[in-house]
This record gives C-alpha cells, sequence and structure tokens, in this order.
C-alpha cells in the first residue's frame, strides 16, 4: 500500500506543475493587452505601466513563471486588482463555505441516491422501480439554478420554512445543498441501481438466502456493501461535479463561497482573483481525486496491483 | 461490440428466418431505436421543441425585444399567452427565440468537443507508444479541472459573450470524449479483420476510416447524445451567471435570471423557460439512455 501511495502521489507532480502553468499562462491567453483589459480602458498610462510592473509582466516569460511559482510555494497568490486586497487572503476566507456546500450536497447525494438506486433495484421492473428512475432522471435535466428558483419559491415564499439566501443560519445550509446535490443524486441512483442488480444477480446472495439470512440482511451485508465498491470512483467524480456546479448555486442563493468570488472577478476582469480561485479548485479536485483513490485501493485490494 | 452486435443479430432475425447479412449494424440499431418507447418520447419531445425554434418568426406575436412598458409582468392572458416580464416584453415570443440560441449553443459546442476530440482519442488509441502517452498527459492535466470550472476559467479568460461561451463548453468537453473513443479504440485494432486489412496493404487512413471508425460509432453516437444535455444546461448556467448572451437578447437561462428579482410577484418569468430547459434535457437524456439501451450494452 506504501509504495502505491507514493506511486499516485510522483502521479501528481507533473499534474499540478502543468495545472500551475496553465493557470499562470491564463493571463497571457486574454485577447488584447491584460493589463488595459483590467484596467476595463479606464487607467492612465502611468496606472497601465504601474499595474503592468506590479504583476510582473514587463519581465521575460520564464522569469514571470519562477516569480509566480516562489510566490505559489509560499502562499502568495498575488493582489486583487479591485480591492487590492490579497487572493490568497480573500480564497481562505471563502473556500471553507464553498467546501461547507459542497460536502452538505454530496451528503444529500449519496443519502439520496443509495436510497432511490437501492428502492429500484428491489422493486426491479415494478411501478416503485420505474418512478425511481424516472426521477433519477428528471434529476439529471434540472437545471440547478432553477431548481433552486423553485425552492427558495416552495420553501422561502409560501411556506416561510427556511430563509432564501445567505450563510447566516444552519437552516441557510439545507436549499442550497439539496439544490446542488439533486443532480448528483441521480447519478449516485442510476449507478446503485444498476450496480446492485449485478450483485444480486450473483451466487454468494443465493448462497446467503439458501442459509436463511434475512431480505434485509442479505440486501445490507451482501448487497449493497458489495455494490458500493465500483461506485466509490463515481463518487470522487461527482465531487467534482459539485465543485463546479457550486458557482452556479452560490449565485442564485447568495452563498458567499468561491464561486461568488469568481463571478464577480470575471464579470470585472479581475484576473489574479480568477487564477487564484481557478487553482484551488483544480487543486481541491485534484486532492478528492487522490483520496478516492487511495480508499479504492484500501476497499479493492485487486487495484494496488495493476 | 462487434460480437455481441452480431450474436443480437442473429437472435434478433432467427424468428423471422432472414440470413444474418440482411440486416446492416445501422439498419439492427435503428430498429431498436425505434422499439424503445423511452427513446421515441425524448424525440417526439426534442422534435416539438426544435420546430418551435424553428418556427419562432410563426410562433411568436411579439419582436422578443420589444418592450411593453404599460404591461410589465402581466400574468399569462389571451394577450400574452405566457404573461410578460419586467419590461413588459412577451415571454412566449422570448421563449421560442431564446430556444434558438439555447439549442444552438448546446449543440455547436458538443461538436465542438467531438471534432477535436475523437480525431484525438482515434490518434492516441490507433497509434499508441509515445504519441499516445504524450496525448494521455494532456489529457490528465485537462482533467485535473473540473468541466463546468474549465469552462468558467476559459470563459474568464476570453470575456463573457456567446461565442467564448461555446468555445469553453466545447473545449471542456474536449478529454471526456478523447478518453472514451481512444478506450473503444484499442480493442477494436486487435480485432482480426483489422490486422488481415493491414496485411493486404490497406493505408492506415483507409483502415481508419474503413474498419476503426465504423466499430466505434456506438458508443460516440451515445456520448454525443448525453453530452448534448450537459451542453445545454452549461450553455444556459453560463448565461443565467451573465457570462453568455447579454441584454437584451432571449436566451432561456438568461430568461430565467432575469425574472430572478420578481419571483414572488411573476413566478412565470423565472419558472416558464426553466422548464422549456428542463424538458430539452430531460428529452435529449432519454434519448441518450435509448441509445446507449440499443447501441451499447456495455455503457449500461
Amino acid at each position: 500500500m506504501h509504495r502505491y501511495i507514493a506511486q499516485r502521489l510522483l502521479q501528481l507532480v507533473p499534474v499540478l506543475l502543468s495545472v500551475s502553468i496553465l493557470v499562470f499562462l491564463m493571463i497571457h491567453l486574454v485577447p488584447g493587452d491584460p493589463v488595459q483589459v483590467m484596467l476595463q480602458d479606464y487607467g492612465s498610462a502611468e496606472q497601465a505601466a504601474e499595474l503592468r510592473h506590479t504583476l510582473g509582466l514587463d519581465r521575460p516569460l520564464p522569469v514571470q513563471y519562477g516569480i509566480f511559482a516562489w510566490r505559489l510555494v509560499h502562499g502568495d497568490l498575488g493582489r486583487s486588482t479591485r480591492t487590492g486586497r490579497p487572493v490568497a487572503a480573500e480564497i481562505a476566507l471563502r473556500l471553507p463555505y464553498t467546501l461547507r456546500l459542497t460536502a452538505a450536497s454530496m451528503a444529500v447525494a449519496i443519502v439520496l441516491g443509495l436510497l432511490l438506486g437501492t428502492l429500484a433495484a428491489i422493486h426491479h421492473r415494478r411501478l416503485l422501480d420505474y418512478a425511481a428512475t424516472f426521477t433519477a432522471l428528471a434529476g439529471i435535466s434540472l437545471p440547478s439554478f432553477w431548481f433552486g428558483l423553485v425552492l427558495i419559491l416552495i420553501f422561502s415564499y409560501y411556506l416561510r420554512w427556511l430563509p432564501p439566501a445567505g450563510a447566516d443560519t444552519p437552516g441557510s445550509l439545507i436549499l442550497p445543498a439539496v439544490t446542488l446535490g439533486a443532480g448528483a443524486a441521480s447519478i449516485i441512483a442510476r449507478l446503485c441501481r444498476s450496480s446492485l442488480l449485478e450483485v444480486l444477480r450473483q451466487e454468494f446472495i443465493r448462497t446467503a438466502r439458501a442459509k436463511g439470512a434475512g431480505e434485509l440482511r442479505v440486501l445490507y451485508r451482501h448487497g449493497l456493501r458489495n455494490a458500493l465498491i465500483p461506485m466509490l470512483s463515481v463518487v470522487g467524480l461527482q465531487f467534482a461535479g459539485l465543485l463546479g456546479g457550486a458557482f452556479i448555486v452560490e449565485w442564485v442563493f447568495g452563498w458567499p463561497g468561491l464561486g461568488r468570488l469568481a463571478v464577480d472577478a470575471i464579470l470585472n476582469r479581475d484576473i489574479p482573483v480568477i487564477q487564484g480561485v481557478v487553482l484551488t479548485a483544480a487543486a481541491v479536485f485534484v486532492g478528492v481525486n487522490l483520496c478516492v483513490d487511495l480508499l479504492y485501493a484500501l476497499v479493492d485490494p485487486r487495484i494496488r496491483y495493476v | 461490440m462487434l460480437s455481441s452486435t452480431r450474436e443480437s443479430a442473429t437472435s434478433e432475425t432467427a424468428g423471422a428466418a432472414r440470413p444474418v447479412r440482411a440486416l446492416s449494424h445501422g439498419a439492427i440499431g435503428l430498429r431498436r431505436i425505434a422499439r424503445h418507447r423511452g427513446a421515441m418520447v425524448g424525440a417526439v419531445l426534442c422534435g416539438a421543441l426544435l420546430l418551435c425554434a424553428a418556427l419562432a418568426p410563426y410562433l411568436a406575436r411579439y419582436n422578443p425585444n420589444e418592450a411593453h412598458f404599460d404591461a410589465s409582468l402581466r400574468p399569462p392572458s389571451a394577450a400574452f399567452p405566457l404573461g410578460t416580464d419586467s419590461f413588459g416584453r412577451d415571454v412566449l415570443s422570448r421563449l421560442v427565440y431564446g430556444g434558438r440560441i439555447s439549442l444552438t449553443v448546446g449543440a455547436i459546442s458538443v461538436a465542438l468537443s467531438f471534432v477535436v476530440g475523437v480525431p484525438l482519442g482515434i490518434t492516441a488509441g490507433y497509434y499508441g507508444g509515445r504519441l499516445d502517452d504524450l496525448i494521455m498527459r494532456v489529457i490528465e492535466v485537462w482533467l485535473a479541472f473540473p468541466d463546468l470550472l474549465l469552462a468558467i476559467g476559459i470563459v474568464a479568460v476570453l470575456g463573457p459573450g456567446l461565442q467564448n461561451v461555446m468555445l469553453a463548453i466545447g473545449v471542456s468537453g474536449v478529454p471526456g470524449v478523447c478518453r472514451l473513443v481512444r478506450g473503444s479504440v484499442l480493442p477494436v485494432k486487435e480485432e482480426a479483420y483489422v490486422e488481415v486489412a493491414r496485411a493486404v496493404g490497406g493505408s492506415e487512413g483507409r483502415i481508419i476510416r474503413m474498419h476503426i471508425l465504423p466499430n466505434v460509432l456506438a458508443p460516440i453516437v451515445v456520448l454525443l447524445t448525453l453530452r448534448l444535455g450537459t451542453a445545454i444546461l452549461t450553455g444556459v448556467g453560463l448565461s443565467f451567471l451573465g457570462l453568455g448572451v447579454q441584454p437584451p437578447t432571449a436566451e432561456w437561462g438568461a430568461m430565467v435570471s432575469e425574472g430572478r428579482a420578481y419571483l414572488q410577484r411573476a413566478w412565470w418569468v423565472s419558472t416558464i423557460p426553466g422548464i422549456a430547459i428542463f424538458l430539452s434535457v430531460m428529452g435529449v437524456n432519454v434519448i441518450g439512455d435509448g441509445l446507449r439501451d440499443a447501441l451499447d450494452p456495455r455503457l449500461h
């Protein structure tokens, strides 16, 4: 296992290096003069020169990347061109909110998905199966921002149970988490259904039943436990989807996370902030994928020897 | 793939006592799709929405951008069948014109993903070796960014706008397509008929065109449909954030966003375009599921 962990960590080095180069290059890929774009054509020539110097754009490209990488390993992501605040501080303030939302929606997705998928599998080709399958299909097709607005309309405006926006009370997490988790729940439900159907056909299930195990015991101890293994990697992939989706859902619910920061930055052409957000999100994503891979290897020893 | 298709071809045609050769792969696939009830419902749904978008000039009673300030936020009525928005613009007219943009954004961006992803995947899978290594390393880095985040990042660099949104969604879809195509090519290139084609002196281009591509077409078509749904959702999502179409152009995501502030007073402004998005994506996904069942049982 130690060898596998070391191997996976080593594989990360070129990926993270390439990610940092890509993010560094973002500023150079901006059509036209990035400084003029950031100043939105309102700055004077002196201001432009000053910003160019601050961003290090007046130096050769390899030197620029060297400075960028050096700052990066020291946790310095530059300063926002709009507010002048350090990007790292801004991200440190917002990241916990995004992670909290993503984790909560992952929990919603796993619970709802497993429930729906199991229901469908044990009622295979009966009404409940069709209903669950249809619900899962609908869940994948829902635009999250619209679903969020419908939930706000029902639970905040009509029933007045939950706040429509903000992150002040524990209840304010519920609607965004359900909105964001619905799509992932549907994917998990579909996978859980097919995975469980596959497992329930196996010989060892018949053996368990023949030995007199109750239906619930067969389902949980023998069925679901085996069906969950192939689902682990999908759960990791879903996390990526949630991280991206959070950017839209945060906008709907006024949730003060990375997504809002990013959208504000894009609309204001605040490139250092965008670079910081993209880099952070990619790092979190790569980290989560690593954890999922290691967990997978732990659960299924065959992986380590491939 | 080939063997599974042949087996099912045999079982399907056995009852009718027809020779196996009478049906081509395409014909078998089409028959199965036609028999798939879900896929047909999806096709009808998508067909209806496409027809509405195509007939927008005839279905719309008003210019979609024409404001009627004396009729703002009117509920659905005879004059305005789906009500009006805060500028008094007819929601129905904006809906049918908006569909043109939302569906086109989805279609063009998916086409872009496949135009780049399919040749890349075939090259990596067929030629293997260093080229494969190089392509897959690049794809790995590409995949280090979640889809939607990558799309947002690209729009961030290029600036908001419809063209940039299509480019962003297209580019962010490339790695997924490339990986699937490469994976599908790997077993096909080991098949005996490819070896025979090579032995009789078939050029690489001809082998890829005549033997590889037709045999990896099924998973490509399935993925194409399933990605179309995602692309439509991402496109409307970016427009909802204000990164796609710019006002006053009618587009479904932008319409939902415009109605947000009046959710309590005028639910129809946001809700109706949302339903249109939902139905179109649902239709595409149902077709995708049907195609998968019919063409590529392995993906099930």
